[in-house]
């Protein structure tokens, strides 16, 4: 089953159903790199189902990290509509699109962007902080634990090995209860048998709580984590 | 939360941190210095005046009393002056400044006596002959005098005849005939002022009126604690001008120390500011991290600034009793606190602003 489809324009007046934790309708991008136009996005459709584990697999240069900026409400599109948890984000203020990410949006990078002076424990409460929580959800102990790193939390970024620094990064990401985990080459600079246990982390967190994860990707092996596969090329969706 | 953050951006590059409240604790101590070293000058001049014994003190008409120029009295006020109902002695007294900050008084010892008392030598004696100059303790201490010696002042020649304790009139006590002619105050003879005691202290009020009434202005009349209370800094506007100067100055760099120390701090962590800004911080947000920062530079350079400040007098009053007395302002340290801290947070207004205003993207792909 796939619900990335190329359908055209006219599809981006439709209102969301409100059953998709994400939907996207005639998304474009342009970048304006001194005189060249740059179409990092040409047109996406893309819906993606409440705890649902999703991989975008394109080259490098497709436009991946532009989608998921514009879905991580960092960057506004050039056109085109989405809708995150039935919210549409064209109708939201930069503040607006600021709450929408401390609520409901959880970031992986490729480079943990941990912060560097302060410990694991405390990078993971300062996101929890910033969203105006006053305590972990419940269950975020066992979280801590499968993802392994309950006796790593009083060291610094400095002092952790890559694969740790990106489950502290992942911790940080689930302190808020996102309603979706975006995740951008998550094991980008992971060797294999880190980035195997990241994958197996995700894929644990979208089965037994139903996390809806949407993780970007330039390799299948890695995609072939997720429920379902689609592939970007040149900033257009194609069905994997 | 955010005041770990804080702390431990400063922690981390404690070097900088370090230098800039440094830089601003040497702003505090400038001017906790500055202004102790005022008012212990106005102290000090305020304890001469209270211990030379004087009732009341006659200075030339409505002139100010930091006039330095010396000699403004006509001697031949001083018989009328003294021989007015319940004045039990009037005394002469030329001052003429010397080495910047302090004054050689001319006037007779034995007539001064009857005014404050007998005078305690610390070593020596009272002067026997008209080049014969007495200094005070500090003055001997700082300049290892002792009696016998010879010093020059005023392109002349003293020889030191006795130490006597501080706080009487000046450092510098020399007969009046000899200033009055090294200082072409001899003819006609003219004096700064003249002391007077009276025989009943309790009419030092009255008195003043009717010596002010009888005078008519040639002179001017004050009594000891009118005179005394003149020596605040309100009642000197030129000292006003020159604490506010320095209060500019002090703002001005505090401003510029962490200016630069934010600003730098800013381009650095660019990337920081986009993780923060990625995990929901608002610019706002990033705004206050950067004033708190600031904020607690300019208390760290306070605290330095009054070790420093300490330290100062300390050093000062050990090597340099006599030229500069420095007293501690406590009145001050508020007032430098705000100082140091209205110039922190102009200095972090522009870095802070940049840092709020920065793209989250642009930050998370800087390198
Ligand atoms: N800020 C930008 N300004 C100009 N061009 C950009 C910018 N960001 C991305 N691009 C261009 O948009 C295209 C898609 O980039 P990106 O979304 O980063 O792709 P991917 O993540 O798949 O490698 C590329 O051609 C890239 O050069
Ligand atoms: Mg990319």
């Amino acid at each position: 089953m796939s619900s990335a489809t190329k359908t055209g324009a006219m599809v981006s007046a439709e209102k969301s159903s409100g059953l998709e934790m994400i939907r996207v309708r005639g998304l474009t991008k342009t970048y304006h790199a001194g005189d060249v136009d740059v179409h990092a996005l040409r047109g996406v459709d893309l819906d993606v189902a409440r705890g649902e584990f999703l991989a975008i697999i394109g080259p490098s240069g497709s436009g991946k990290s532009t989608l998921f900026n514009i879905l991580g409400g960092l960057t506004p599109p050039t056109d085109g509509q989405v809708w995150i948890d039935g919210v549409d984000l064209r109708g939201l203020s930069e503040s607006q699109r600021t709450e929408m990410r401390q609520r409901k949006i959880g970031f992986v990078f490729q480079k943990y962007n941990l912060l560097p002076t302060l410990t694991a424990r405390d990078n993971i409460a300062l996101a929890q902080n910033l969203s105006h929580r006053n305590a972990p959800p419940p269950g975020f102990d066992e979280i801590l634990q499968m993802l392994g790193i309950k006796d790593r939390l009083g060291r610094r970024p400095r002092a952790l090995s890559g694969g740790e620094q990106q489950r502290v990064a992942i911790a940080r990401a689930l302190v808020t209860q996102p309603a979706i985990l975006l995740a951008d080459e998550p094991t980008g600079n992971l060797d294999t048998e880190n980035s195997v246990a990241v994958l197996n982390i995700l894929r644990d967190l979208n089965m037994r709580n139903r996390q809806t994860i949407l993780m970007i990707t330039h390799n299948p092996e890695a995609a072939a984590y997720a429920d379902r596969i689609v592939a970007i090329r040149d900033g257009e969706m194609h069905d994997a | 939360m955010i005041n770990k953050l804080v702390l431990e951006n400063l922690k981390a590059r404690w070097v900088r941190t370090f230098l800039s409240a440094l830089v601003v604790g040497v702003q505090v101590m400038s001017i906790l210095t500055l202004i102790g070293l005022s008012d212990g000058l106005l102290e000090q001049s305020a304890n001469r005046a209270k211990g030379s014994g004087a009732d009341i003190f006659l200075k030339p008409g409505a002139q100010n009393t930091f006039s330095l120029s010396s000699g403004q009295v006509l001697q031949k006020f001083v018989p009328l002056v003294a021989k007015q109902p319940h004045v039990a002695a009037a005394v002469p007294v030329l001052i003429v400044p010397v080495q910047v900050v302090t004054s050689m008084n001319g006037v007779d010892l034995t007539e001064l006596e009857r005014v404050t008392g007998r005078i305690r030598f610390l070593e020596g004696g009272p002067p026997k002959g008209l080049d014969d100059l007495l200094v005070d303790e500090y003055y001997a201490k700082q300049n290892k005098v002792r009696v016998g010696r010879t010093v020059r002042m005023l392109n002349h020649d003293w020889r030191v005849c006795g130490v006597i304790p501080a706080g009487l009139l000046g450092r510098f006590i020399v007969p009046l005939q000899r200033l009055q002619q090294l200082t072409g105050n001899a003819e006609p003879a003219r004096i700064s002022q003249i002391l007077i005691k009276l025989d009943d202290p309790a009419l030092v009020n009255q008195e003043v009126e009717y010596l002010n009434q009888l005078l008519k202005g040639n002179l001017q009349a004050i009594s000891m604690s009118a005179f005394v209370s003149q020596f605040s800094m309100n009642s000197i506007p030129e000292l006003k001008a020159f604490v506010g100067v320095i209060t500019v100055i002090s703002v001005v760099v505090g401003f510029l120390v962490v200016f630069l120390s934010m600003y730098t701090a800013v381009v650095e962590r660019t990337r920081e500011i986009g993780i923060l800004k990625a995990l929901g911080a608002k610019p706002l947000t990033i705004l206050d991290i950067l004033v708190r920062e600031a904020i607690i530079l300019a208390i760290l350079g306070w605290i330095i600034g009054l070790g420093l400040s300490f330290a100062a007098k300390t050093i000062v009053m050990t090597f340099l009793p006599a030229s500069l007395p420095v007293v501690t302002v406590p009145d001050w340290w508020p007032i430098a606190a705000a100082i140091a801290i209205v110039g922190a947070l102009l200095g972090a207004v522009y870095p802070g602003l940049k840092a709020a205003r920065q793209d989250a993207i642009e930050a998370l792909a800087y390198e």
